[in-house]
């Protein structure tokens, strides 16, 4: 193989780490609040707000139907508007962090649903404020939950951003296809195969071990 | 100090969109708890306990109804208000609600955190805490790695962390076996004893009234019926449900086949069964051996108990009065004057 082919490789790991890593911090960073504003509105949680709610819950369900090859393309103005293009890892990482802040969101919300309510009541009971609640109740004790949620998404993340090959997003999916598939040159085929298994493995692998850390069940 | 003034709490139920109807879960409750006195609510599940000690520090709002607390009426209190009012007022509960996050030091310090104390406060009062509740050598373990007599500790140290005035006890020994209940009731009391808090506990175990609390009320269908102290309330339950709890505590009721047997009115051939209580002075005196003498009447003794209740005894026979109606009669009488309760419970047919 030559060395320009190794360059290729290189950076289309890159890329993908890249593109993985940047929607995978924002759509935490949104997805978080999100999932915890979709529990505690809820009629009857500590911060019952049931129109706001059903909106959250309307808007997020959207983003999750949408197909991501469609939401992707659907995206490209606002991705143009955001980074100025409509190709390469930039503009990728628009639709990419779009798609998994409801991701995120829902599996927060499902870390908090296995919470048991009585430690809101005895949270209450102690005179904690809804905010208190979150800080020092609903995250820490969800901690476990939510860090295999972000583990699922990351590994989502990595399937999602091949397709953003499609758009011209570049990256290890983008190289497989055009150099692999469209050139028929299986050698680049398999390596790009075993860099994305290798890379999911290592982010499952560091997710499971912080789960074990932070879990004291 | 805790009172109650004609507290209701309704849960209006909404299915398909229109009002089923309203569940009454509390009506009209009035209840007064003085100030270091430990309170008993005792009912079935579903009687609505849960809902009266939560209406205590508005875990659940009453629809009407007053409830002061330290002094404080709390339906009047705004959000904050509210929060530093619930500072005064510890609760702790059936399955701990420990934090599995934070070890028994800092499940013990949470309350103080909300509060904002400074860490050094916080271990000068969490501390002395641990010592008080007998875990100064589990500091920095999970709640896992306890037992539920230990969770229960560490809940009831955390319940005191924050100084309260009031101390609300949820079924607190429901989820454990009778010798750690024991031992978590011996500490509840020390706490009452030495700290002079207030303690309202909810519970179905007779066992619990019967061995902390100076009061107990009974709780039927969202109402309190009985109100009594404690020993009254073993002696002479005014209710019917009193005395099924009584009973059921003292497993003292009439045989499987007598009951069979038990017609409401008496007959031209029957002789009365008879429940007698006898407290204080009359446990010590021959009285059955008396019955025979003074009024001709056999007494046969179908069941019968002692107990010990708060240093009074308290002794429960179920008997059959064999004899004449005028000579039973008689007899019933003579057992009334000497200040023992008697109840018929039905007649059987003579045998003879």
């Amino acid at each position: 193989m030559s060395s320009a082919m190794i360059d290729l490789i290189l950076q289309a790991t890159l890329d993908t780490l890249y593109m993985v890593g940047v929607s995978g911090l924002i759509s935490t960073l949104l997805g978080v609040p999100l999932g915890v504003m979709l529990y505690v509105t809820r009629p009857r949680q500590i911060l019952s707000m049931p129109i706001l709610n059903q909106v959250l819950g309307i808007v997020t369900n959207i983003g999750r139907s949408i197909p991501f090859i469609i939401l992707m393309v659907a995206l490209i103005p606002f991705t143009r508007m955001l980074v100025g293009t409509s190709i390469g890892i930039n503009a990728a990482s628009v639709p990419l962090t779009i798609a998994a802040i409801p991701f995120v969101a829902r599996l927060v919300e499902g870390a908090l649903n296995e919470l048991s309510p009585g430690l809101i009541e005895a949270a209450q009971a102690m005179g904690a404020t809804p905010w208190q609640i979150i800080r020092k109740v609903l995250l820490p004790e969800a901690r476990g939950g939510i860090i295999t949620g972000l583990t699922i998404t990351l590994v989502t993340l990595v399937s999602y951003s091949a397709m953003a090959g499609a758009v011209g997003g570049g990256g290890l999916g983008d190289l497989g296809i055009r150099y692999g598939y469209n050139r028929f040159n299986p050698t680049i085929m398999l390596i790009t195969v075993v860099i994305l298994v290798v890379m999911v493995q290592g982010f499952q692998s560091l997710g499971d071990y912080l789960v074990r850390k932070s879990d004291r069940k | 100090m805790i009172e109650l003034k004609n507290v209701s709490k309704t849960y209006f139920s909404k299915a398909n969109g229109s009002d089923t109807g309203a569940v009454h879960a509390l009506k009209n409750a009035d209840l007064y708890i003085p100030k270091g006195t430990i309170h008993g609510v005792i009912g079935l599940s579903g009687a609505g306990k849960s809902t009266l000690i939560r209406c205590v520090n508005l875990l659940e709002r009453p629809t009407e109804g007053s409830v002061t607390v330290n002094g404080q009426e709390m339906t009047r209190l705004n959000a904050q208000e509210l929060n530093r009012a619930r500072h005064r007022i510890g609760m702790i509960f059936q399955h701990f609600n420990l934090l599995t996050t934070r070890n028994v030091f800092d499940n013990i310090a949470l309350p103080l955190e909300l509060m904002g104390r400074s860490k050094k406060a916080i271990r000068e009062r969490v501390l002395p805490l641990l010592e008080l509740v007998g875990l100064s050598d589990k500091t920095h373990q999970f709640p896992a790695q306890l037992s539920g007599g230990q969770k229960q500790r560490v809940a009831i140290a955390r319940a005191l962390a924050s100084e309260p005035a009031v101390l609300l006890c949820d079924e607190a020994t429901s989820a454990l076996d009778p010798q750690t209940t024991g031992s978590i009731l011996e500490l509840l009391r020390d706490i009452n004893h030495t700290l002079g808090i207030t303690i309202l506990l909810i519970t179905h175990e007779m066992e619990v009234v019967k061995s902390i609390c100076h009061r107990v009320s009974l709780i039927s269908d969202g109402e309190l019926v009985e109100d009594a102290v404690v020993g009254d309330f073993f002696t002479s339950p005014r209710t019917q449900l009193g005395r099924e709890f009584l009973n059921d505590f003292l497993q003292l009721a009439p045989p499987k086949e007598l009951v069979n047997r038990l017609q409401e009115n008496p007959g031209d051939a029957t002789h009365p069964i008879v429940r007698l209580t006898f407290s204080g002075d009359a446990v010590s005196t021959p009285l059955i051996s008396q019955l025979a003498r003074e009024c001709g009447v056999d007494v046969s003794i179908l069941q019968a108990k002692v107990e010990s209740i708060q240093e009074r005894t308290l002794g429960l026979m179920i008997a059959e009065l064999l004899g004449t109606p005028e000579q039973t009669q008689q007899a019933m009488h003579f057992l009334e004057s000497h200040q023992l309760q008697i109840e018929v419970l039905g007649h059987v047919q003579r045998d003879d």
